[in-house]
């Protein structure tokens, strides 16, 4: 074994905790050991999906409960061969995105025993001391982790944005990883938990003005196909984006290729010079993101859409930031979702209660739109019956929806966006 | 019938145990989550080289994984329905393939002395053994 217990983490292992810390721990090593980590580093912040439970799950271990234990979080959460009890968790954890809105889930198609799945699901990871964000954007909704507070986290636009922006330390970790840890407080300390793997690998010069939320996720598309799963360093001559823009450029990133950190010179915490975003590392490679570099990423994230008859608009990827859900009522405001169209704007439940409270949801339903928590329509693979042509302002969700429900999809502005929910017709502008 | 040499590569095993079997060969990396159809170990990504090819029972050699957290989940979930790889060869180390490797309970090895992605071809024979770290290539004759 190359990883190194502590006599508390040895105890764990040898099941002074319950069995299913034990387990819990068998996988942190077992995780440990195929990355080739020397030691865990403790951790009090958990972002997860403990216990949950697609239609595929519900009915793979559908039965197979016994006693009061739970199936699907010994087997599938812990990877474990052997049913046990669950206890409460052990350190801070917050649950991610759901599968659908308690409020609208009609709307999203979700057949009631599916819902009612879903519902038990939650129960059982709120029993279990888990918050319940249901959100992909936990920094917008509670969970703010300190410069250098080492994380556990799933969602990859969420890691990039702690790793980035916070200062905070995670890697992407999964399903079973953040399980594990709920239950432990432990991670392994390898990849970005670790000073020497956060500097940057390779060099982005900006060579236009980068403004827009639009601007910020075409920039973050471009960047992820470059770098791939490295760490680039953006330089250039820009206002400091603020917090949508960013979490638009690092959920691009994060889509197109596996960026999990990135430094922006003069903006991110980390990045205060070109010198400090790339300590002691030499570039491996310079790119240069001008004119011609935005408009292949415009004509990529649009390659797949050809009829401009646009029946669906999806906005909230990652979910919609309280200033964008004021936006998209601004937008609406004298105007009404056109009959061949549906407008869906995706939120978290924190946000959905300030916007309520601010008049925005009221502004966005009375024009027709619908503001839904907890999902959205690539994680609950859900769209208005019919769908054809789907317009979007989220490059991620450019990036997943055509894949994973076959419809045509238009990538443009928020504006671009309202403005085909209102009249049906995209006339989105190439930049 | 003509028997080829076997190339063997040594690395360093990442998840233990023996398995062969048919390469299925990508120089991009593999999307989890939202690029990949678990129940059918069909590759789904828009853009991706091998978008409509299946994985299922074959030795996977790829760069390295990519996208989202849900990786782990994706190729646990091909392992539950039936439909995972064999066994996993591939060259960049990150904590969505180790993972995914650890749930999937296949055979796998990295950092291996020679460039899989150069030596091994769609359709080769391969050999991985996860306890010794070492691969073994039948070229397709």
């Amino acid at each position: 074994m190359t990883v190194k217990l502590t006599d508390s983490e040895k105890a764990m292992l040898d099941g002074r905790d319950g069995k299913a810390r034990q387990k819990a721990m068998e996988l942190l090593v077992r995780y440990a050991e195929a990355l080739g980590a020397e030691r865990f580093v403790d951790t009090r912040n958990v972002a997860g999906v403990p216990g949950s439970a697609n239609p595929f799950l519900q009915r793979y271990y559908a039965g197979k409960d016994a006693g009061g234990l739970d199936a699907i979080f010994s087997h599938f959460d812990l990877d474990s061969d052997e049913l046990v009890d669950v206890p409460d968790a052990l350190v801070p954890t917050y649950h991610l995105q759901g599968g659908a809105d308690p409020r609208n889930w009609q709307t999203l198609g979700v057949k009631v025993e599916v819902f009612r799945n879903y519902q038990e699901r939650e129960a059982f990871a709120a029993r279990h001391d888990v918050t319940i964000l249901k959100t992909c954007t936990p920094y917008l909704a509670g969970n703010v982790p300190a410069k250098g507070e080492h994380c556990a986290w799933m969602e990859s636009s969420a890691v990039i944005f702690a790793n980035s922006v916070l200062g905070a330390r995670t890697n992407t970790e999964g399903r079973e990883s953040t399980s594990a840890a709920m239950l432990t407080g432990k991670i392994p300390d390898w990849g970005l938990h670790r000073t020497e793997c956060r500097y940057g690998t390779h060099r982005i010069d900006v060579d236009l003005p980068v403004e827009s939320v639009m601007d910020w996720g075409m920039l973050g598309y471009y960047v992820g196909d470059v770098v791939q799963e490295h760490i680039p360093v953006v330089v250039g001559t820009f206002a400091t984006p603020e917090i949508v823009r960013l979490k638009h450029f690092g959920a691009s990133a994060s889509s197109s290729g596996g960026v999990e950190m990135y430094h922006i010179v003069g903006t991110t915490p980390e990045a205060e010079s070109v010198d400090m975003a790339f300590g002691p590392n030499r570039p491996r490679e310079q790119f240069t993101y001008g004119k011609t570099e935005q408009r292949q990423v415009y004509d990529r994230l649009n390659a797949n859409a050809s009829d401009p008859n646009v029946d669906y608009v999806m906005l909230g990827c990652p979910h919609a930031a309280l200033d964008q859900l004021r936006e998209a009522a601004t937008l609406l405001e004298g105007k009404r979702v056109s009959a061949n169209c549906h407008l869906w704007i995706f939120t978290s439940r924190a946000v959905d209660s300030q916007a309520r409270t601010l008049g925005y949801v009221k502004a966005i339903t009375d024009a027709g739109g619908v503001v839904l928590t907890d999902t959205c329509s690539a994680f609950a693979q859900a769209i208005p019956p019919g769908t054809r042509v789907a317009a979007l302002d989220s490059a991620k969700q450019a990036h997943y929806l055509p894949a994973i429900l076959g419809v045509q999809a238009w990538f443009g502005s928020t504006r671009d966006c309202i403005q085909a929910a209102v009249t049906g017709r995209w006339n989105g502008e190439r930049p | 019938m003509t028997v080829s040499a076997t190339i063997v590569l040594r690395g360093r095993g990442v998840v233990g145990g023996r398995a062969e079997g048919e390469a299925l060969v990508t120089r991009e990396a593999i999307p989890g989550w939202g690029g990949v159809n678990p129940q059918q170990g069909v590759i789904t990504e828009t853009h991706h080289e091998l978008r409509g090819k299946s994985f299922k029972d074959k030795v996977l050699v790829f760069r390295g994984a990519k996208g989202s957290s849900g990786w782990s989940a994706m190729y646990h979930t091909a392992r539950l329905a039936g439909a995972a790889p064999r066994a996993l060869v591939f060259n960049e180390m990150t904590t969505k393939v180790a993972l995914g490797a650890v749930v999937m309970r296949v055979p796998s090895v990295t950092d291996l002395d020679r460039d899989p992605l150069d030596l091994i071809e769609t359709g080769d024979w391969v050999m991985v053994d996860g306890d010794l770290g070492i691969v073994e290539i039948q070229k397709r004759t």
